[in-house]
């Protein structure tokens, strides 16, 4: 696929002419979907797929264009070309960009984790046995995911990785639900059957008779993955420089009126861990680390170089939708053995489902509860709760009403696969907070 | 774009022992346009293109989605999906035969007088920025955006079994949106709220004088919410414009009656649904006024067709009549495991991703009251329009939804505008609160580009259309 790639940008970026300027950006993939219902096998089947994004600029103006790199040259120059073709015509009859991005050449990179993964023939074999006698529900996908990014300053990144993921849930006879996600790179068949085995356990005190709390305000702790859908929410009208200027961001309190979040809070975009790659898709490296959110205080926003021109700042490289690539929050000082005792009574929420602002300038985000949520007394689960609606305010839960951080991190994987599989995930701890409303 | 394969010459160099072979070509483009805060931010056009190609081994099917359009390529895949499907033959959830891809032959083609290139990117820049400077109405208005999207889909299938079909749609998106601020306040007003105004119809939709128009009256009504009081909370009547009537449909009916997840192949992502099989013909979903479509005939709706992706004719058929559950939205495969009649609704979102049971056309159908009629009804409540703000729970039951613009109705008039109207409710009580459906001049037809569903994730282009509705007893809300 890289060579695939470096030839078909060599031959594009020389179709240039003087004054003109091109942008590649490449994903692919060679993925396998397995796709599970009730311990079987409800689809099946394989994606080769992979596209090239040409950001052109000329005469003061920027265009895009895309097309599907089919493996065979002489078809994929052709679209290359005729898509380069169409975007010169255009670049003379629409308004001038005064916001311009240029292409610079700051380096190149390559990377490519070579791994031991499970072959593509030998999946149904290794994941079915211990699925047997549960009802299992889920998605297997597994195989290469490609990044690459060239331009006509003579920049050129590639990132070549190989991961497997299930993503499963597995329910009880009264439809309650236990979420699992056995993700890496590496196959081992021991870790994986531990993995399912220890979900399974999980589904014991599900088998609980499940109870009805009522609305009002409860004493809650997240664990990591509920954490980790609350922090997607800042990549979606939260974190980003252009949201907060267009007036479209809940981090609106936090830049016009100083609120600060709680001192426990801090947040950072952090690619150290490597599971994504540090170019955008114009082909600018981020730092390993960025901080964003320190000690409750907004110390960054997510700034890409189109916003940093257009508001006169510093660019810190975001992608240009200025989302969280590889969020990392810092962890506290809870330890997970000491939830229970010190919740007490209340709420203990593994995950959450459905979030959207319910008041994106007062930080208000409405979703629900889903899979292993129980009720807690006296340090001891009592029995999972029936699925509630609540609507609470970031400024809350990650705010004055923060009471502890746990003090170990879980790396939350990005699972999404729409229009091609995802790259990256969300570290983050569990936390305990004060209250947290129930609405429904 | 034209597609000049020869599918039937592909279908000839599959060489496997499959009961079935279907090839699918899908070719998808592409062409936003957008201008925000007087700047082009967006002129592209992003093209896609390949074959799904699917084969039936021992009752299992198993797919090869390739961008390669030769017939190596497509031996190879036939190869590659018939080991898939034979390896996972001894584990099928369901043991089909051929009978889940039925036979027909036959084309569509969008409705629409202009096609995309009777309108260059230069005039089109230029409406959209006139667009933006109808909207941008004060300095209030932080930020605004004018921006349209054109989509062009080709698709052909043929099938070992004799199908052949061609469809070819051509869409649009269209939005205007204007966000007021000062300070940490700051109230967003759009065309129809979350991209709904989206059609299959062409250029000729774009009105000048009909966009400068409501273009101006976006910008005004963002500065009226900036100005205006939350929405008032208690339990009390609401009337719901088409464009929020919209996403009501899509999420506590359309979803919900989707016969995949009733079976419980969506547990694990989008979620399961209250609705059960044992519910269709006797479950009371509604008040009597209540009649919904699934209506892939209507013109210009976002999502008509003539076949689905799996090649079952497209019919319109009555899900609900009278408040009555009578029919689920399960495409061929589900009506064969279900046992249940269905519709023609097995559709992906492209040459990569397998069909799975999905909305198209899902509509409320009017009924007999005027607006007015509606309002005057109501002593006390609020009337809502275009989303803002949607969720519900897994099973389709606990919703909650925001909208832009708000205004009371007190003693049967609408009075003042207020700002973050919200409600929430439980989908049967909800429905079943229905006391007023408004007549065909109320009617709205919208939809929404971004449904998405399924393992791995699809994102598939639905249109729903609506009158005006009054409900009874809801519990509303505003902001913080």
């Amino acid at each position: 696929m890289e060579t695939i790639f470096n030839h078909l940008s060599d031959k594009l970026i020389s179709t240039l002419k003087k004054g003109e300027h091109l942008i590649i950006s490449f994903d692919g993939e060679k993925s396998q979907f397995i796709r599970f219902n009730n311990a079987s096998i409800r689809q099946t089947g394989l994606v080769d797929d992979a596209t090239m994004s040409l950001k052109f600029i000329a005469n003061g103006r920027t265009c895009h264009g895309a097309f599907t790199v089919s493996g065979n040259q002489d078809i994929d120059i052709q679209r290359g070309e005729n898509e380069i073709d169409r975007m010169r015509k255009e670049s003379k009859e629409i308004p001038p960009d005064p916001f311009l991005v240029m292409p610079k050449n700051s380096g190149s990179s390559h990377e490519i984790k070579k791994v031991n993964g499970l072959p593509f023939d030998n999946a149904v074999s290794a994941l079915i046995p211990v699925m047997e006698g549960i009802d299992f529900v889920g998605i297997w996908v597994n195989g290469k995911m490609y990044r690459g990014n060239a331009n006509s300053a003579g920049q050129r990144h590639w990132f070549e990785t190989d991961s497997h993921c299930l993503d499963y849930s597995l329910v009880t006879p009264s439809h309650q639900m236990v979420k699992g996600c056995y993700a890496g790179s590496d196959w081992s068949q021991e870790n994986y059957e531990k993995y399912v085995e220890n979900s399974k356990s999980k589904l014991k005190i599900m088998n609980r008779k499940p109870i009805k709390v009522n609305t009002g305000e409860y004493k809650t702790w997240f664990e990591a993955a509920a954490v980790a859908d609350f922090l997607s929410m800042f990549s979606w009208n939260g974190i980003s420089e252009a949201s907060i200027r267009q007036g479209c961001s809940g981090f609106g309190r936090m830049r016009h009126e100083d609120v600060r979040l709680s001192s426990k809070l801090s947040l950072a975009e952090d690619f150290s861990p490597g599971l994504c790659p540090k170019f955008n898709s114009e082909g600018e490296v981020s730092k390993d680390s960025l901080t964003l959110i320190e000690n409750g205080k907004l110390k960054n926003t997510l700034v890409s170089s189109r916003s940093a021109k257009e508001y006169n700042l510093d660019s810190n490289y975001a992608e240009s939708g200025e989302y969280l690539r590889s969020p990392r929050m810092a962890p506290g000082n809870l330890s997970h053995s000491k939830v229970l005792k010190k919740l007490d009574k209340g709420l203990y929420l593994s995950n959450i489902h459905y979030l959207n602002w319910s008041d994106n300038s007062g930080g208000r985000i409405t979703g629900l509860t889903r899979y292993a949520c129980f009720w807690v007394e006296n340090g001891e689960i009592v029995a999972p709760i029936k699925t509630m609606r609540f609507d609470d305010s970031f400024y809350n839960f990650f705010g004055n009403q923060l009471l502890e951080v746990e003090n170990k991190l879980t790396v939350v994987p990005e699972t999404s696969t729409y229009e091609k599989r995802s790259l990256g995930a969300t570290t983050c701890p569990g936390i305990l907070v004060n209250s947290f409303a129930l609405t429904l | 774009m034209k597609l000049d394969i020869d599918l039937q010459k592909l279908l000839g160099a599959v060489n496997v022992p499959a009961d079935w072979v279907g090839i699918r070509e899908v070719y998808e483009a592409h062409t936003p346009r957008m201008i925000r805060d007087g700047v082009p931010v967006a002129n592209s056009h992003a093209s896609t293109h390949g074959l799904m190609v699917e084969v039936l081994v021992d009752g299992q099917f198993g797919y090869f989605g390739t961008p390669k359009l030769t017939q190596e390529g497509v031996s190879d895949a036939a190869n590659k999906a018939f080991l898939q499907a034979k390896l996972a033959s001894k584990h099928s959830l369901f043991s089909f035969d051929v009978n889940a891809r039925p036979v027909f032959k036959g084309e569509y083609i969008s409705p629409y007088k202009k096609g995309r290139e009777s309108l260059s990117a230069g005039s089109l820049n230029k409406l959209l920025l006139d667009a933006y400077n109808s909207l941008k109405i004060s300095d209030k208005i932080v930020s605004a955006h004018s921006l349209c999207q054109i989509i062009e889909t080709k698709s052909k299938f043929i099938s070992s079994n004799g199908s052949d079909i061609n469809q070819e749609f051509l869409m649009l998106e269209f939005d205007l949106s204007a966000t007021a601020a000062d300070g940490s306040n700051q109230q967003t007003r759009t065309f129809a709220g979350m991209r709904g105004t989206c059609r299959q119809v062409g250029v000729e939709f774009f009105d000048q004088e009909e966009i400068m128009v409501n273009a101006n009256r976006i910008g005004e009504q963002a500065l009226e919410l900036l100005h205006a009081e939350e929405c008032p909370s208690g339990e009390m009547d609401i009337v719901i414009a088409p464009d929020q009537m919209m996403l009501q449909i899509h999420e506590s009916i359309g979803h919900a009656l989707e016969v995949d997840r009733i079976l419980g192949d969506e547990r694990n992502y989008a979620g399961w649904s209250f609705v059960k099989l044992e519910d269709f013909g006797t479950l009371k979903y509604g008040s009597d006024l209540m009649n919904v479509t699934f209506d892939p005939t209507m013109e210009s709706e976002f999502a008509s067709y003539a076949f689905d992706d799996g090649g079952l004719k497209a019919t319109k058929e009555y899900l609900i009549k009278e408040g009555t559950l009578l029919r689920g939205l399960g495409g061929q495969e589900s009506q064969i495991r279900s046992g249940l009649e269905g519709v023609a609704n097995f559709r992906s979102s492209g040459w990569n991703r397998a069909p799975i049971d999905r909305m198209a056309n899902i509509n409320l159908e009017s009924g007999d009251s005027s607006f007015d009629e509606l309002i005057s009804s109501v002593e006390n409540g609020v009337y809502m329009e275009s989303n803002k703000s949607w969720s519900i729970d897994d099973y389709r039951n606990k919703f909650q939804f925001g909208c832009e613009y708000g205004r009371l109705i007190e003693n049967g008039k609408l009075t003042k505008v207020v700002k973050n109207p919200n409600y929430r409710g439980i989908s049967i009580p909800f429905w079943n609160s229905l006391k007023g459906v408004g007549n065909s001049e109320t009617f709205g037809i919208y939809g929404t580009p971004n449904c998405g569903k399924g393992e791995p994730n699809q994102v598939i282009r639905v249109g729903h259309a609506s009158p005006a509705c009054l409900f009874g007893n809801i519990q509303v809300f505003g902001g913080v």
